[in-house]
């Protein structure tokens, strides 16, 4: 297959702030600041990046439920934002979304029946009426729920089933690409194994595409293929798996792998640690430039002037760094950044 | 997992006035110390027993993790040391909470009062809801200094900005006027932090401190922590979830399940050769960032509803170990190896494994 | 279902044990205890009361039933609508049938409310009053309901232009005094009868409503329920009907049971007022007003219709009350 199943390239999104009576437009909000992804059939790319770095509107974007500022989203190589409605609502049959908190994701009002069965009766060509009862039933059961959960209320289950509700919901319509918006970061940790491994077992069996988002970069490391990471509405650094975890080339994945905490005790005091000072800047006015300068320790002045491209500069896979050095974070021991 | 049965292990870090052993009682009281707490609810729907029969303790310069998933009790225990309960409807039913050897709970409110904020002070989840907004954050954390020590506000507000500097805040000396919605999350929990150390207390109670924050901004804070309590040698009762960040920072653990004390020992010897199978289980669930693929093995089930908590072991429907004993008589709380106490009737095979 | 039954396929790892009626969470916020499941209960208390804990109706029935507030208001009302609607239950006597002879005469045996200044039973006019006041505040209210739905789900939902202009117009009617604004109104009419004050308090309430649901609507439409429902593909009216508006109700209803007390009362005094209805309408509001010409003669005149009405504004009150009290996610 020559066509990835989405594509987005050049995404911007910029949120326009208004002051005063005549709701002046006084400057932007850029939440995402041109952001390229790829994302192929059965594969499962980790999109990580800490609070404010614009990955929940690349989310709302891709789901169309933001217009975007500049760039395109392309299905199968169709423009999502050129199709006429009534195409759009059928592209909808093919991304769906699982969102992150179980508490406020279903609504509290509707049965899980209902819940479930809404997406068959906003698109009753998928599953004629004599069938929809069957077909929720036979969801709840695939996501590890009881069947006869179609009368009860979001209320009276806990987390883990709930989120497994609104995986069942996003699968109805046969996806072939589910974003994951953090699926698991609202869960107890014992709970959140549980739904990694439903949704690795649904992946091979309904052969889905995840664009999985999350800040937790353990859980990204176990599920991902391939990883993008996302700093202040622009990736920074992007590869396989093993190409970011073992061969970060960007201080920032450095750092957020530094940052990581260990559970093996042994290991305490023994890695590499990068702290980052200073806060986030605010994405209504982002440093010039490259984004992370203003906390990088190996900033210069070439950092100021120049945005540093996306693109391979000798450790096998694209970073956006003037001075980017592949080092083993996560395994290393003391060592020096090369 | 290692096959040998576990040694004494040292700690291999830095910080003042450690303990080898899991702190087995010695001679003199310990700093604090949780005696067969026992806290219930009364609600519409029943009676929740939220902590049942919680012992822990806690000396100078040492860091306990109070480890469990929601549900385990573990905030609610610390609640009750910092005496934030809502009573009605909780209640504490038993037990005694032991500062220096002084019981808590039979001291009048008054001097309760004085122990709980200036001697013990509590970091929170949630900066955001546990700042007053609308008063300066310097403000804030004067009133510790005027209403505990008689300050003036002049005098409260110049140690608010020395402290604010000593947390880190950049720009203190300026930001002491600042509203708490003017800083950033990890800033505000700096701010937290700067409150709770006003008064140079002995014991330090974060009640999940970092887990709103961002992984970055998460290991500035506990870097802190460790770099205060290296400094001042208090004690640090951290609760959390979080399995990395106890294997980061702390010396003890004590591993809650369904309100009650399952295991507790060293760290490293907890982790490394948990004695319980729910530690075990917790361990082999967590995904590890250094470590590619494989499948997870999670706990089947969820944590029990607290009013509803099963019988004898409470863990039984969930333990892939589990024999009738299990369903029909709790297991005690009791010592499996040296400094380790588990509470399983089989705490010797999950050990050996 | 899990067990261990022989001959059953083997517990998958990931399979849930019999499910709990109460889900841990679910109590534990019930009962304002913080359990510490990561992020989530502090995102749903912040989310506020009709996201976090939406009682379901049963949840809250289980409540009212058992508040003391709730049983007087359900039980005045339940009278005072049979009163309403079937009259001959409660009297046998024709209020019209009057005779002069027995104008103001106190109460008696056979007239136990006594006779009014036209000689008519007393007691039979006051029961047949409830039809008026019970009417008039059903038909208000659930007017002024049905508009704020409407206008506070467009303006919330729409933002922009619409909620400028339908926020602004409510300003300027909130501007207006309910009773100043309903005797001009009424000035206007030839006919004044019970769909006429109807519609002149209907005009002067609907803005709160209107101001609740929008707010509602503001809140709930981020949620991330209602963005699955868009991702799922829903129009906005499927949005707005099954997930916004059934989430948005909570506080209006409150609202709206309070002020049906509110608007009975607003009725008798436009009637008291003689801007009301008019004779022969009969209406306490309308018996009031005769009564204080005779004040020192006929007390009986004044007494009855007005603890008839107090005790109705005084029900709905309790019965608004009561379900603020069972709608509330926190224990008292």
């Amino acid at each position: 297959m020559s066509e990835p199943l989405l594509r987005v390239c050049g995404l911007v999104k910029h949120f326009p702030i208004r002051y005063g009576i005549r709701r002046k437009v006084v400057g932007h909000i850029r939440a995402v600041d041109g952001v390229d992804l790829e994302l192929w059939p059965r594969e499962t790319v980790g999109l990580v990046g800490e609070s404010g770095c614009g990955k929940s509107t690349v989310t709302k974007v891709l789901l169309a439920l933001e217009q975007p500022t500049a760039g395109q989203v392309l299905y199968r190589g169709e423009d999502v934002f050129a199709l006429p409605a009534k195409e759009l609502r059928r592209l909808r049959r093919k991304i769906q979304i699982i969102f992150q908190d179980p508490y406020t994701s279903l609504n509290p009002r509707m049965t899980v029946g209902d819940i479930v069965g809404e997406a068959f009766e906003i698109h009753p060509e998928v599953e004629p009426r004599a069938g929809r009862g069957r077909a929720v039933r036979e969801l709840l059961e695939r996501v590890g729920l009881d069947p006869g959960a179609v009368n009860r209320y979001p209320h009276q289950f806990s987390g883990g089933q709930r989120q497994r509700i609104g995986i069942a919901r996003a699968l109805a319509l046969r996806p072939e690409i589910v974003v994951c918006d953090e699926p698991v970061s609202a869960l107890d940790v014992s709970v959140q194994a549980q739904v990694v491994n439903l949704l690795e077992d649904l992946q091979a069996e309904f052969g889905l595409s995840y664009l999985f988002i999350a800040h937790d970069l353990s859980v990204v490391r176990h599920i991902s293929d391939r990883v993008s990471v996302m700093y202040l509405g622009r990736i920074i650094e992007t590869g396989t798996n093993a190409d970011v975890y073992e061969r970060p080339a960007h201080p920032y994945t450095q750092a957020l792998l530094s940052a990581v905490p260990s559970t093996d005790p042994a290991l305490r005091g023994r890695k590499q640690r990068i702290v980052l000072e200073g806060d986030l800047p605010s994405p209504a006015d982002p440093p010039s430039g490259c984004h992370f300068r203003t906390r990088c320790w190996k900033a210069q002045d070439v950092c100021v002037a120049e945005y540093p491209a996306l693109v391979d500069r000798g450790q096998g896979h694209p970073s956006a760094c003037h001075f980017a050095a592949a080092v083993d974070i996560v395994h290393g021991e003391v060592a020096s950044p090369g | 997992m290692s096959v040998s049965s576990p040694p004494p292990v040292r700690r291999g870090d830095t910080s003042v006035g450690g303990r080898l052993d899991d702190g087995q009682p010695v001679a003199g009281d310990h700093l604090l110390e949780v005696d067969h707490l026992s806290v219930e609810f009364r609600t519409d729907t029943g009676t929740v027993h939220a902590v049942r029969d919680v012992s822990w303790h806690l000396d100078e310069g040492e860091t306990l993790a109070v480890l469990g998933e929601s549900g385990s009790g573990k905030s609610v225990s610390a609640q009750a040391v910092m005496g934030i309960l809502e009573s009605p409807p909780a209640r504490v039913t038993s037990g005694a909470i032991r500062f220096r050897g002084t019981d808590l709970l039979t001291l009048p409110k008054d001097e309760q009062r004085k122990v709980r904020g200036a001697q013990i002070a509590m970091v929170f989840q949630d900066a955001l809801s546990a700042l007053n907004p609308v008063f300066t954050v310097g403000a804030q954390i004067a009133e510790m200094f005027r209403v505990h020590r008689g300050s003036s506000k002049k005098e409260g507000l110049a140690a608010a900005a020395e402290l604010m500097e000593r947390v880190r805040i950049p720009g203190a000396r300026q930001r002491v006027h600042d509203y708490p919605h003017h800083f950033s999350g990890g800033m505000r929990q700096r701010v937290m932090i700067a409150m709770a150390l006003a008064l140079d207390p002995a014991v330090i109670i974060a009640d999940e401190p970092t887990t709103a924050l961002d992984v970055t901004v998460q290991a500035q804070i506990m870097d802190l922590l460790q770099e205060l309590q290296r400094e001042k040698g208090m004690g640090i009762v951290l609760i959390t979830h979080d399995l990395g960040v106890v294997a980061e920072i702390a010396d003890r653990v004590a591993v809650m399940y369904a309100g009650s004390i399952v295991e507790t020992g060293a760290i490293q010897n907890v982790f490394a050769w948990p004695a319980h199978p729910y530690t075990v289980g917790l361990m082999n669930s967590v995904p590890r960032v250094d470590q590619v693929g494989g499948r997870l093995s999670p706990i089947r089930g969820s944590p029990p509803s607290l009013s509803r908590i099963p019988a004898g072991c409470a863990f039984h429907p969930r333990c892939p170990r589990a024999e009738p004993v299990c369903a029909a008589e709790a297991p005690a709380l009791r010592e499996v190896a040296a400094g380790r106490r588990s509470a399983c009737h089989f705490a010797e095979d999950v050990l050996d494994v | 279902m899990t067990s261990r039954v022989p001959g059953s396929p083997p517990a998958r790892e990931d399979e849930e044990l019999p499910d709990r009626d109460d889900a841990p969470e679910d109590t534990a916020t019930a009962t304002g205890v913080t359990t510490d499941s990561p992020a989530g209960t502090v995102v749903a208390a912040a989310a506020g009361g009709s996201i976090a804990h939406a009682g379901l109706w049963s949840d809250v029935w289980r409540r009212l039933r058992r508040d003391p507030k709730f049983l007087f208001g359900i039980v005045v009302v339940a009278v005072l609508t049979v009163m309403a609607l079937v009259p001959q239950l409660f009297t046998r006597v024709d209020p019209r049938y009057c005779l002069l002879e027995r104008s103001r005469q106190p109460p008696s045996a056979e007239a136990w409310f006594g006779y009014d200044v036209q000689g008519c039973d007393y007691y039979a006019n006051v029961i047949y009053g409830a039809r008026v006041s019970i009417s008039i505040g059903l038909l208000v209210v659930g007017g002024s309901l049905l508009v704020g739905l409407v206008l506070g789900a467009l303006a919330g939902y729409r933002g922009g232009a619409a909620d400028t202009l339908i926020a602004r117009f409510a300003d300027i009617v909130y501007g207006l005094p309910l009773i100043l604004g309903a005797i001009i109104i009424l000035y206007r009419f030839e006919q004044r009868g019970v769909p006429q004050v109807a519609l002149a308090l209907l005009v002067l309430t609907w803005m709160t409503p209107m101001r609740l649901v929008r707010s509602s609507v503001v809140a709930i439409r981020e949620a991330d329920y209602v963005q699955a429902a868009r991702a799922l593909g829903a129009s906005n009216w499927r949005v707005v009907t099954r997930h916004i508006l059934p989430n948005s109700l909570a506080p209006v209803l409150v609202y709206a049971t309070i002020s049906v007390g509110a608007i009975i009362a607003a009725e008798a005094t436009l009637s008291f007022l003689g801007v009301g209805l008019r004779l022969p309408a009969i209406s306490w509001g309308l018996m009031i007003g005769t009564a204080q010409n005779y004040l020192r003669t006929s007390l009986h005149l004044l007494i009855f219709p007005g603890i008839f009405l107090s005790l109705t504004v005084l029900a709905f009150i309790s019965l608004g009350d009561a379900l603020r009290d069972a709608l509330d996610p926190r224990l008292r």
